[in-house]
């Protein structure tokens, strides 16, 4: 092979700097808010629920961001609001997987009537948003985290069962499937065998996406006060606390809204990039 | 075949409303305490919060409650609100006069917004513009809306001073002030739907720029332009037709939290002060007009996508 050729070869066959980007991108906007989550378990500069006698302080060395209008310290507050939101993303995306993948793994080993019967279940509840059901919980009884997790977690099952789903029956046509059935392995053991860690890919980026989406619906849940409550320090609620001071300390409302930006930005370039890297026959449709 | 899905998707609606009603009525009648003794307040006889529960008819079995919200629900008679006795309907028809706009002037501006930089983006693929483009709908997607809404308010109402921050004037009263009140609405709650819809416009422009009747077209003579007028925009509109439709529902959920931002008195303020003040009947009757809305949409998306695509018939 000429040396031209070979070139040709790799530079057609490498991923280009583009779809790397992504994923280091994301992983390294992931990673911060990750880190700045785990340092406010153990510290954060100051409490963040309780106030200190400056009120409405602009950026300083003692408040980098200031501080909101009860003079608690906004950095504290934001890194707090990391912690929480990345425990509402994880617990809904866990809701999510573990109601959907066995659903649409079943759907898949099954099929006919059953697989019918539980895709209209989850066409059902895929119908059925999750600001709604967030509204009805909170109607329901009253609004907490836990409420905002449920919503947005059942919301996501369809997403997964389907995904699931998908991957499953791809894997069951499979010759590898064929043969394992030849060996008389039950369907329970092809399923954990065989389709699970071959579909486990697939289910990660869709998790890192759906990461985000989580994030982006929880920060609209407590900004519209059907999270946490308050004094909690979600980045939503802060957002919606400070927006009587748009005019006077536009910053106080910002700083929490480009956190959210970045955290679905993150989620969202993680899930893509990996999505490139771990499947690489969707590489070229993008 | 077709009359036959058509039937098969229908029936499946109707189940789930039928679901989805049945979901919303046992969650908001389960509650510990009774509707009447919130009207009345805690001063009032037993006998008056009697009378009242069999004036209102919670006295009844659940399912006669039931039937009777569905009855009421299907001939569109809303019912009083429990806390403000003010007819339901009445306060739906006044907030749609605003959230009905809000959602199609928004719907305007993401498809003003979606359809050139998703073109754009698909035929400059190889290029910085391309590129460009891409990646701010990345960022798009990913500010929530209600940051947008705010950052509007920020640079046109505090700022310039050009259009209202917050408040609506009602359309009998003057048209143009009522217009205005909703443009930076619209703006914040189209350009996040235009960033996303404009990924999925670029994507069905790439699939069809790589399609083989377009080769076909070109092998046979016509230019670029030509082919693409002629051959591309037809197959291209059905993907982005559907995506349009399904971006309808969220733009209806989108528009809750955007009429918070803005203060608009619109549906999703009467739902968040109905769940807040716990006036539940309200809740009901709006959760199930969004979700009728929803599914709806949804059904009709579905079945115009048949009737467009041939292959689908």
């Amino acid at each position: 092979m000429s040396a031209q050729a070979a070139e040709l070869l790799t530079r057609t066959e490498r991923p280009s700097r583009g779809l790397h980007a992504s994923a280091v991108i994301g992983g390294a906007i992931v990673t911060g808010i990750v880190v700045l989550a785990l340092v406010a378990l153990f510290w954060t500069p100051y409490h963040a629920t309780i106030p200190t006698d400056q009120v409405l302080a602009p950026m300083s060395w003692h408040h980098p961001f200031g501080t909101d209008e009860y003079g608690r310290d906004v950095l504290s507050r934001l890194m707090a609001g990391a912690k929480l939101i990345l425990y509402a993303g994880a617990v809904s995306v866990v809701i999510a997987v573990v109601g959907g993948v066995p659903i649409g793994l079943a759907a898949a080993a099954r099929g006919g009537l059953v697989d019918d019967l539980l895709m209209r279940v989850v066409d059902l509840v895929y119908a059925f948003p999750a600001l709604l059901a967030a509204i009805v919980l909170a109607a329901a009884v009253g609004a907490s985290t836990t409420t905002a997790m449920l919503a947005i977690g059942i919301a996501s099952i369809p997403v997964f069962a389907r995904v699931s789903r998908a991957g499953a029956l791809q894997v069951l046509e499979s010759e590898y499937v064929l043969a394992a059935r030849a060996y008389r392995r039950s369907t329970a053991a092809i399923v954990w065998r065989h389709v699970l860690p071959n579909i486990r890919s697939l289910l990660i980026v869709q998790a890192s996406l759906l990461f985000a989406i989580a994030i982006l619906a929880e920060a609209g849940l407590s900004y519209l006060g059907l999270g946490t409550p308050p004094p909690a320090p979600t980045w939503g609620a802060m957002v919606q606390d400070a927006q009587q001071y748009l005019g006077r300390d536009p910053l106080l409302v910002f700083w929490p809204g480009i956190f959210i930006a970045l955290a679905v930005l993150g989620f969202n370039l993680l899930g893509d990039g990996l999505r490139d890297l771990l499947d690489p026959r969707l590489r070229e449709r993008r | 075949m077709n009359a036959r899905y058509l039937a098969r998707r229908l029936a499946t609606l109707i189940a789930t409303l039928v679901a989805a009603s049945l979901a919303v009525f046992s969650l908001l009648s389960i509650l510990p305490g009774s509707p009447a003794q919130v009207i009345l307040g805690t001063q009032a006889t037993p006998d008056a919060v009697k009378a009242l529960t069999a004036q209102l008819g919670l006295n009844h079995p659940l399912w006669r409650q039931y039937v009777h919200w569905i009855h009421g629900l299907v001939t569109l008679d809303f019912g009083h609100s429990y806390i403000s006795q003010l007819p339901i309907g009445h306060q739906i028809a006044q907030a749609l006069g605003v959230t009905g706009p809000l959602i199609g002037f928004g719907l305007l501006v993401g498809i003003v917004i979606a359809v050139p930089f998703g073109v754009a983006a698909a035929l400059f693929r190889r290029n910085v513009a391309g590129a460009a483009i891409t990646s701010v709908s990345q960022i798009g997607i990913a500010v929530p809306n209600f940051i947008a809404g705010l950052l509007l308010i920020l640079v046109f109402a505090v700022k310039l001073g050009w259009l209202p921050a917050s408040g609506f004037t009602p359309w009998s009263q003057n048209g143009w002030l009522a217009f205005k009140s909703l443009v930076l609405p619209s703006i914040a709650l189209g350009v996040v739907e235009g960033a996303l819809l404009s990924r999925y416009v670029r994507s069905a422009v790439l699939d069809v720029l790589r399609s083989d009747y377009l080769r076909t077209a070109r092998a046979k003579g016509l230019s670029r332009r030509q082919a693409l007028v002629r051959h591309g925009f037809r197959n291209g509109a059905i993907p982005i037709l559907t995506v349009l439709g399904l971006e309808i529902p969220s733009l209806i959920i989108g528009a809750v939290v955007i009429e918070n931002v803005f203060t608009l008195p619109g549906v999703g303020t009467l739902l968040l002060q109905a769940v807040s003040n716990r006036d539940l009947l309200v809740v009901q009757d709006v959760v199930m007009l969004v979700a009728v809305t929803v599914l709806v949409v949804n059904f009709l998306v579905d079945a115009s996508y048949r009737l467009l695509d041939p292959r689908l018939r």
